[in-house]
């Protein structure tokens, strides 16, 4: 009981920036027969002296295989390894049976600055579908060539890419003393480049971007009790919200970035609010006896989805941002809880439990049909990406938690293991 | 059950004062025999002594005291206090009217299972029903405080039901003591 008291009141707190070399490693645990193949050849790049720390026709090959969209062609399989258009022999490339293929090279710009050329040639009709010419740095390599990505998955599958974005998620790890220490950390959509922006000796939960991906709001419960920051990823300052008695939680932003809904207990049970980031004002949007957490805003920011246990057993609920009366909107099975809406509105993510095993499934708005996606016992935190195309989501494997991301049609799952402690609550960021 | 346990204890202690010289209870008029009627051999007669009634540490501490007690314990889903933890709040309801200067934190915890802010209200749940069976045994609602930790903050680490049980708990953490 002593123990206790200690992390209560005695609690140690820092905040830091400071970057890490551990990266996530990604492995794709299923994936889908009608991947387009693709070839990705490495990118000369003679002219630079010294050669690059990057292998960006590497960075790109994994971006798509990740997707489960696209399979990329094993380098050991190129017959050629062409640089410009002058030296592509389509035949070749029909022959080993790919539908596209990539070629690049890096040279030397002004000023100690590089330039990333590529292409993308349609194999079959021997032409370029894009060529580009991008800017970049030798610590920019990495963002040069998630732009690449995006623009080649944009081309081939007509969707927007995700892979400049980056994803957010809470860790804990026992410390050398033996006591547990919280983060909230934020990593490319790749795993890389893994930065911490805030540790503590007390829980921290419930990460939220802000629609421009400059800020995140989290619960933390530093002094003991909770409360809600909003945090400058830039410069790591950060605000502390107006914190009140009982729960102060489940932080989501709204899309314009003007307002937050949370979940305060201070009228007695959890209840829905609505903070005004202007104006620093709450409004209370839920008034029920029961729990109500958890809140969500529809992409047009007038709807909030939310999960409530008013009928006896926590299920989803709709509401106006404006007030009124809640909708339900899950009816099938005992649990459904912490839903978020796809970027399109159509569908919504949740936690869904199936004979005592929470797995994430998607609802159709429209159908009413639930999808169950994963096969986990303990399958949390769904977060779709902004293009829609995957849902990152808290697995346990073995004995601890990881991270994991299934296509929002369930085909393609992957696991990202990162080094030590347990990784949950992934939160994936808006379009940069 | 607890009369039955002291009496246990009593009949220990006296065959072990009557059976052994070092205690200096079993000399008198040489006995050997101090069985549990005790006194019938050779005019000697042993007692017990029941040491409870003279514990010297602090009252929270005293394992014979429901005060001992201060985790509470759930079902699945489930924020209802059990029957058996009746006397329980009792006694820390009745030490914290009895003691003025006495605060406590009324800290509601949840197994891994589920959303966690979901977990969070569930565990205020826990914690608040416990606060106003303290309350109603005239604790006084400035002198307890809820705080809903969800699963934040496991005491066993399995992902199974006897890890599970553990976790799904209320504590009553007295700061000052």
């Amino acid at each position: 009981m002593k123990r206790t008291i200690k992390s209560v009141f005695f609690l140690s707190f820092m905040l830091s920036f400071s970057a890490m070399g551990a990266a996530l490693k990604i492995e794709i645990t299923q994936g889908i027969s009608s991947a387009q193949p693709i070839a990705i050849v490495p990118f000369s790049s003679q002219q630079i002296l010294g050669g690059l720390a990057v292998d960006i026709a590497q960075v790109v090959s994994d971006d798509l295989a990740r997707s489960g969209r696209f399979k990329p062609l094993a380098r050991t399989d190129m017959l050629s390894k062409p640089s410009t258009s002058e030296q592509v022999n389509f035949r070749n490339w029909q022959a080993l049976g790919q539908d596209n293929l990539v070629i690049g090279k890096v040279t030397p710009n002004v000023n100690g600055m590089l330039e990333v050329q590529f292409q993308l040639f349609d194999v079959y009709k021997g032409e370029q579908l894009i060529g580009f010419s991008i800017p970049t740095s030798h610590s920019g390599l990495r963002v040069a060539a998630h732009r690449m990505s995006d623009l080649i998955y944009e081309k081939l599958t007509g969707q927007k890419g995700a892979f400049s974005t980056r994803m957010a998620y809470v860790t804990s790890m026992r410390d050398v003393m033996g006591k547990l220490e919280y983060k909230v950390q934020v990593a490319d959509a790749d795993g890389y480049g893994t930065k911490t922006i805030v540790t503590s000796t007390e829980p921290i939960m419930s990460p939220s971007w802000s629609p421009r991906g400059d800020k995140i709001s989290y619960v933390s419960y530093e002094g003991g009790r909770s409360s809600i920051y909003t945090q400058i990823l830039k410069t790591g300052q950060r605000e502390k919200l107006r914190s009140f008695k009982g729960i102060n939680g489940a932080p989501s932003w709204s899309p314009d970035g003007s307002q937050l809904a949370l979940t305060l207990s201070k009228a007695g049970s959890a209840d829905i609010y609505i903070y005004n980031v202007i104006s620093r004002s709450f409004r209370r949007l839920t008034k029920s006896y029961a729990i109500d957490t958890e809140p969500d805003w529809s992409p047009d920011g007038r709807q909030i989805i939310f999960t409530s246990d008013r009928g006896g057993k926590p299920q989803i609920y709709r509401i106006s941002v404006d007030g009124g009366e809640a909708v339900r909107v899950t009816f099938e099975g005992s649990y459904n809880a912490r839903a978020s809406y796809s970027p399109d509105g159509k569908h919504i993510t949740m936690v869904h439990r199936v004979q005592g095993e929470y797995r994430i499934a998607t609802l159709d708005l429209k159908t009413g049909l639930t999808n169950i996606l994963t096969d986990g016992r303990l399958d949390e935190s769904p977060s779709y990406a902004p293009n829609g195309s995957m849902i990152l989501y808290s697995t346990n494997d073995g004995l601890k938690s990881i991270l994991a991301a299934v296509s929002s049609d369930g085909k393609v799952r992957q696991k990202l293991r990162l080094q030590g402690g347990e990784v949950r609550e992934p939160a994936w960021s808006p379009f940069k | 059950m607890k009369t039955y346990q002291k009496l246990i204890f009593s009949l220990f202690l006296s065959s072990a004062l009557a059976g052994c010289s070092m205690f200096g209870g079993g000399d008198v008029g040489g006995g050997t025999n101090g069985g549990v009627n005790g006194g019938a051999n050779g005019g000697a007669s042993t007692e017990g002594i029941d040491d409870s009634d003279y514990y010297a540490g602090h009252p929270l501490d005293n394992p014979s005291s429901p005060l001992s007690t201060k985790v509470i314990y759930f079902a699945f889903d489930s924020t209802t206090v059990e029957p058996e933890y009746g006397p329980v709040l009792a006694a820390h309801g009745a030490y914290l009217a009895a003691n003025a200067g006495v605060f406590v934190m009324v800290e509601g915890h949840a197994d891994e299972r589920g959303t966690r802010e979901y977990n969070v209200a569930l565990s205020e749940k826990r914690a608040n029903t416990v606060q106003n069976l303290l309350n109603l045994q005239g604790a006084g609602s400035n002198r307890t405080e809820a705080v809903a930790l969800g699963e934040e903050k496991p005491v066993a680490m399995g992902h199974d039901e006897s890890a599970w049980h553990l976790n799904r708990r209320v504590e009553l953490v007295y700061p000052a003591h």
